[in-house]
């Protein structure tokens, strides 16, 4: 999956921060999706306008030691495949 | 991160109502036969007003409630109800809006939109003109759907398409998806009906057979393989009548577990058949949500499993199924305490197994049913008392 590609929510999803819950969250019809930390900081990250590759440079500063492109890839894999997100 | 996350239950104490179902009344211009209102409907008392909701709208965002239902009845009978969207998005809920679209206009769903909407959920009572308005009671109800649907996408909502299936329609569900497909439905709901309110009333005119129920589901397989194969967006939720399953339901994910239902006078329940229970449910109007729903007895006398009877007070899956419906207990028992008479384990299973056997032979047309107005209402309410 090429890391060009720019991440955008499904139309009608919407990330948000929970404060009850502690934790950012992607609401949609009916439902909601708790996300975890490093979720979270990903998709904090998705605006439609960074690309993958950006989202994974902006991460790597933050988490030097960390993989965090591999990270970042499975993430985008699981939210494409759950039709969470598209790539424009 | 191999985990991106999920609702995990907390079972040590009650969790908080991410779910906030706002029945905002009991009117609607349609008449469907397994309509989940309480037969009663039409002596309920005094609607809730605007600011007595945002009171609630309030009080259930602090609480940590996320997923907002505008419900009813049909939610857009109520004159306030873009006031209801604005606010309710302003405090941060995801807002559905749950309709017949009857009522609905281009120039509401505009309006909708900019004051902060997130979807927009249509019921459909068939995929053909006829059926559909026979099951609504409305001659025009079809048509307006129709392009009440096509014009929610056009303005860029993500939509849900419900379908309540039952013998007279579900063996046209290739049809229905078909349409939905269509009308580019996000999500589509083949919700085979759930036997309380009207519907339980009209049982016999509606359980399918087994039968009928297997090739539904098959079909619906075929889709979801076939859609999954193209990654198509669109998700097809099918939900089976429990009448048909060995095990009872997780009926609300577990009493007062995640959802709160306010009905349109202000009782707070723990799902929208509770009413009809004989158990005291507090109201909006006189108690807090904070107490509703942590501290009323109403909302704690079915949570954990100390209230079980055997066989579920030993049954190694009540974590699972958390003993079923306790409505439907209720109505098929006469206990609300009872096991669930959809478990093969429960004593009244017997119960269930005659409805099935009488689904074989079950004659009613759809114009023998007996349909959801005032009228029946009041007639129901009067040999009925409560």
């Amino acid at each position: 999956m090429s890391r060009e590609r720019i991440p955008q929510w499904r139309p009608g999803y919407r990330f948000q921060w929970e404060p009850a819950q502690e934790a950012f969250v992607l609401l949609y019809p009916e439902g909601m999706v708790r996300l975890n930390e490093g979720a979270g900081m990903i998709g904090e990250l998705i605006d439609g306008q960074r690309s993958v590759a950006q989202i994974v440079a902006a991460l790597a500063n933050e988490f030097p030691d960390e993989d965090i492109g591999g990270d970042v890839d499975d993430f985008m894999q699981v939210a494409h495949e759950k039709h969470w997100l598209h790539f424009a | 991160m191999k985990n991106t996350g999920s609702i995990s239950p907390d079972t040590t104490r009650p969790g908080m109502p991410f779910w906030l179902l706002a029945e905002l009344t009991y009117r609607c211009p349609l008449q469907c036969p397994y309509c989940s209102n309480p037969l009663d409907f039409a002596a309920q008392g005094k609607e809730l007003t605007t600011d007595d909701w945002f009171r609630v709208l309030r009080e259930a965002r602090a609480m940590g409630a996320a997923q907002l239902g505008f419900s009813g009845g049909e939610p857009l009978v109520r004159q306030d109800l873009p006031e209801l969207i604005g606010e309710a998005r302003r405090l941060g809920f995801y807002t559905n809006l749950i309709t017949s679209g009857i009522g609905l206009t281009e120039a509401k769903i505009a309006d909708f939109r900019e004051r902060g909407l997130d979807h927009i959920q249509i019921s459909f009572q068939a995929s053909d003109e006829d059926m559909n308005n026979l099951i609504a009671g409305s001659p025009k109800a079809f048509a307006q759907k129709l392009a009440m649907a096509r014009m929610v996408k056009a303005q860029g909502y993500p939509m849900v398409l419900n379908f309540v299936t039952h013998r007279h329609n579900i063996d046209h569900i290739d049809r229905i998806i078909e349409l939905c497909l269509a009308l580019e439905a996000d999500y589509v709901e083949l919700a085979t009906c759930q036997f309380y309110g009207w519907a339980h009333l009209n049982r016999l005119g509606l359980l399918p057979t087994r039968e009928q129920l297997e090739r539904a589901e098959r079909i619906t397989n075929e889709y979801r393989e076939r859609l999954a194969r193209e990654h198509h967006p669109c998700q097809l939720i099918f939900v089976t009548p429990d009448y048909y399953e060995e095990r009872p339901k997780p009926c609300m994910s577990g009493w007062g577990s995640i959802f709160l239902t306010v009905t349109p006078d202000g009782t707070a329940l723990p799902c929208h058949g509770a009413r009809q229970l004989p158990i005291a449910f507090p109201n909006v109007r006189e108690h807090s949500l904070q107490h509703i729903w942590y501290d009323s007895p109403g909302f704690n006398h079915f949570r954990g499993d100390g209230w079980m009877p055997e066989p579920c007070r030993s049954c190694d899956e009540k974590d699972k199924d958390f003993g079923g419906c306790r409505c439907q207990a209720f109505m098929l028992t006469g206990d609300a305490s009872a096991t669930d008479p959809v478990c093969a384990k429960s004593p009244r299973h017997d119960l269930i197994l005659a409805a099935r056997a009488e689904a074989e032979t079950a004659m009613k047309r759809i114009d023998q049913l007996t349909f959801r107005n005032a009228l029946n209402s009041r007639l129901i309410a009067r040999v009925t008392p409560t």
